[in-house]
């Protein structure tokens, strides 16, 4: 075992780069709860995102085409979701757990030809002589451009919750969907652009890990980051900033987690690719207990009659 | 304008009619799925949903259906009651892992000893597995008032690694040249799960769903554990006023699906699978919410169900060689028929209004 084969540096600069797929999960999903809908096939739209991003990647050799198509992938899928939950009113959970099968499915029937393949590589973003700076620079400013529109996601969706107007009323429809509906908003319509957004954003994570994190196409390669995702907004009080936080602690520890797998620690490597789940699971008790943040409406079915 | 109107009561008829439209809805657009992916579409079908009853290698495919079918229907009855209390198992998978991991470690802790006790303590071992894995989300649950659902799923691929984990080493095979899994129970005359009439996949888990099935049946119209369950579900705050205890509840609902799921799981290791090996576990504990939903929750609907989607597999796996049908449309069209469920189900509680909107 040689602990100094981690080299902190790296270390901290692929963990932004781990957290990113969570990030863009957690925050999209967190939209999505604000507005009253839980949303738990957060893992379907993400593999459905990693395989419309990879293929149209492949496709057309731009990887930053792949990544609009994962958003346009992640956000046509959750129309699905939004059609079973907001206009048949089905059941929130089951919905979601039923996205969540048939996106796994529809995704390797999608990358059945792409297996083995090698998408177009994103080059970094050029700071110029930012990223000399010792330590921070290769930390902060020596990475791809998608890393860098997750931060400013998260900055735009805090902004837009706090300070605007379609934030409150987001808010609002999420606190209390009957009050909203008696003021003249249109509770269905705003919860499926909610759901469309947090589709899209979860289609971008997933992208991220087909494009960037692994680079390739396996079938079930995002091994339950969508779920992880889910309990980061949990975990952050549905606050965008906190989900930062969160996407970041687990991200470190995934990334730590490879890094003491290729250290050869005298852990079996089954038991060190637990840990982000268990960790999952300690987060989410000590986090249970307050509940109080949690969107009045949140996984409660609207019918305008009731 | 086209409304949506409550209905005072749920539909009945709607209630058993909505599985029989969304199997005929996904036929429909399943076939168009496999049209596009340049397949004939009738052909699929027949291949998928015909040939493994009536077709020619029907005689070996019937007995498959009963093989698959078991562990399906004794996951799905076990989720079946939390979800109608809605309390939320969705890592049967990784229970239904623990159960075939903890009994085909006491039968191979035997090995290669030979006595009657050794099955039976495999099956206890087995249900106790899951029990305990399901336990975990409960007690949480219970404590800290933590989200059953992501526990129970996070433990699903905590119990892979540990799958994983156990095939590579303490349960590997000492005379399997260094290939990982374990030695094989289908060998191993005291702990195998044999067919109990020859030929007909009538093996000791099938015996065991029919059981569970009976149970859940009595248990949901004629023990007030199984109005707990219902009233739970139904009317929570009703539920309170007739003095259910929800923490009791949830431990009953996850241990009992828990305890069934490590029963399908040891039923299949020590039958059919025969070795624990890293790709042991093949998504029944997920099929088997559809089966769960798709059978409305009702013991005997869950049977129906079971064996729909048991063909759903044998027919793909014809299908896949026959025709070259990917293994992944068959996943797609199980995910399908979910939402077509989901979907039409609104007609059970709702009924459709046409007319213009009055003012309200």
């Amino acid at each position: 075992m040689d602990l100094s084969v981690i080299n902190p540096i790296l270390l901290f600069a692929a963990l932004m780069s781990a957290a990113t797929p969570i990030l863009f999960a957690a925050t999209g999903e967190l939209i999505v709860e604000r507005a009253g809908v839980l949303n738990l096939g957060v893992e379907g739209m993400m593999i459905v995102g990693a395989i419309c991003g990879f293929a149209i990647a492949v496709e057309t050799g731009s990887p930053i085409v792949g990544f609009l198509a994962a958003a346009a992938g992640g956000a046509l899928l959750s129309l699905l979701f939004a059609f079973l939950t907001q206009i048949t009113l089905a059941n929130q959970v089951a919905s979601g757990l039923a996205l969540t099968l048939f996106g796994l499915g529809l995704s390797a029937l999608l990358g059945q030809g792409y297996v083995g393949i090698k998408p177009p590589r994103l080059p970094d973003v050029n700071f110029g002589f930012l990223a000399d700076i010792p330590l921070i620079g290769p930390i902060v400013f020596s990475h791809d451009p998608i890393l860098y529109v997750g931060l400013i996601l998260v900055a735009a969706v805090w902004a837009t919750l706090k300070f605007t107007r379609a934030g409150l009323i987001l808010r609002a429809v999420g606190e209390n969907h009957d009050a909203a509906h008696a003021l003249g908003y249109k509770v269905v319509r705003i919860r499926t652009l909610a759901i469309m957004f947090g589709g899209a954003c979860a289609g971008m994570g997933g992208a991220y890990i087909s494009l960037i994190r692994v680079p390739q196409w396996t079938e079930g390669m995002t091994a339950g980051v969508g779920w992880i995702a889910l309990a980061l907004v949990v975990f952050a009080s549905w606050k965008p900033w906190r989900v930062l936080l969160g996407a970041y602690l687990f991200g470190g520890i995934t990334q730590l987690q490879l890094n003491l797998q290729g250290a050869g620690v005298a852990i079996p490597v089954e038991y060190l690719a637990m840990s982000p789940y268990l960790i999952t699971i300690v987060v989410l008790v000590i986090l249970s207990a307050d509940k109080s943040a949690a969107p009045g409406s949140l996984g409660r079915t609207f019918h305008a009659s009731s | 304008m086209i409304r949506l109107e409550k209905r005072p009561q749920p539909s009945r008829t709607f209630a058993y009619l909505t599985p029989l439209l969304a199997v005929l809805a996904t036929f429909f657009f399943g076939g168009l799925l496999f049209a596009a992916l340049g397949k004939d579409p009738v052909a699929s079908i027949l291949t998928i949903f015909w040939e493994p009853l009536f077709g020619e290698f029907s005689f070996y495919y019937r007995p498959q259906l009963l093989i698959k079918g078991a562990p399906l229907v004794l996951i799905a009855i076990g989720l079946s009651l939390g979800f109608k209390a809605g309390i939320w198992n969705i890592g049967a998978e990784g229970q239904y892992i623990m159960g075939a991991l903890f009994g085909a470690g006491v039968g191979l802790a035997f090995y290669p000893a030979e006595s009657f006790l050794i099955f039976p303590l495999m099956v206890l071992a087995g249900g106790f597995g899951g029990w305990l894995w399901a336990m975990i989300p409960a007690v949480l649950k219970v404590k800290f008032g933590t989200n059953e659902i992501l526990v129970s799923l996070m433990l699903v691929y905590v119990a892979e690694q540990f799958l994983a984990s156990m095939s590579l080493g303490l349960l590997k095979n000492p005379e399997g040249f260094g290939f990982p899994g374990s030695r094989n129970l289908q060998q191993y005359d005291s702990a195998h799960n044999a067919e109990i009439i020859v030929g007909s996949g009538m093996h000791w888990g099938v015996v065991a769903a029919l059981i569970a099935v009976i149970f859940a049946y009595v248990l949901l119209a004629r023990h007030r554990l199984g109005f707990a369950v219902r009233v739970t579900g139904e009317a929570p705050r009703a539920a309170r006023f007739a003095g259910v205890n929800p923490s009791r509840l949830i431990l009953f609902c996850l241990g009992t699906s828990g305890l069934l799921a490590g029963l399908a799981g040891l039923f299949e290791v020590s039958g059919p699978a025969g070795q624990i090996s890293i790709d042991f576990n093949v998504g029944y504990g997920f099929t088997a919410i559809i089966v769960a939903f798709l059978g409305r929750l009702h013991p005997i609907g869950i049977v129906l169900a079971g064996l729909l989607m048991a063909l759903t597999y044998i027919g793909g796996d014809i299908a896949q060689s026959q025709l070259g049908l990917p293994a992944a449309a068959i996943q797609v069209f199980q995910g399908m028929l979910l939402f077509f469920l989901l979907a039409l189900d609104m007609f059970t509680n709702y009924r459709l209004h046409f007319g213009r909107t009055e003012a309200a």
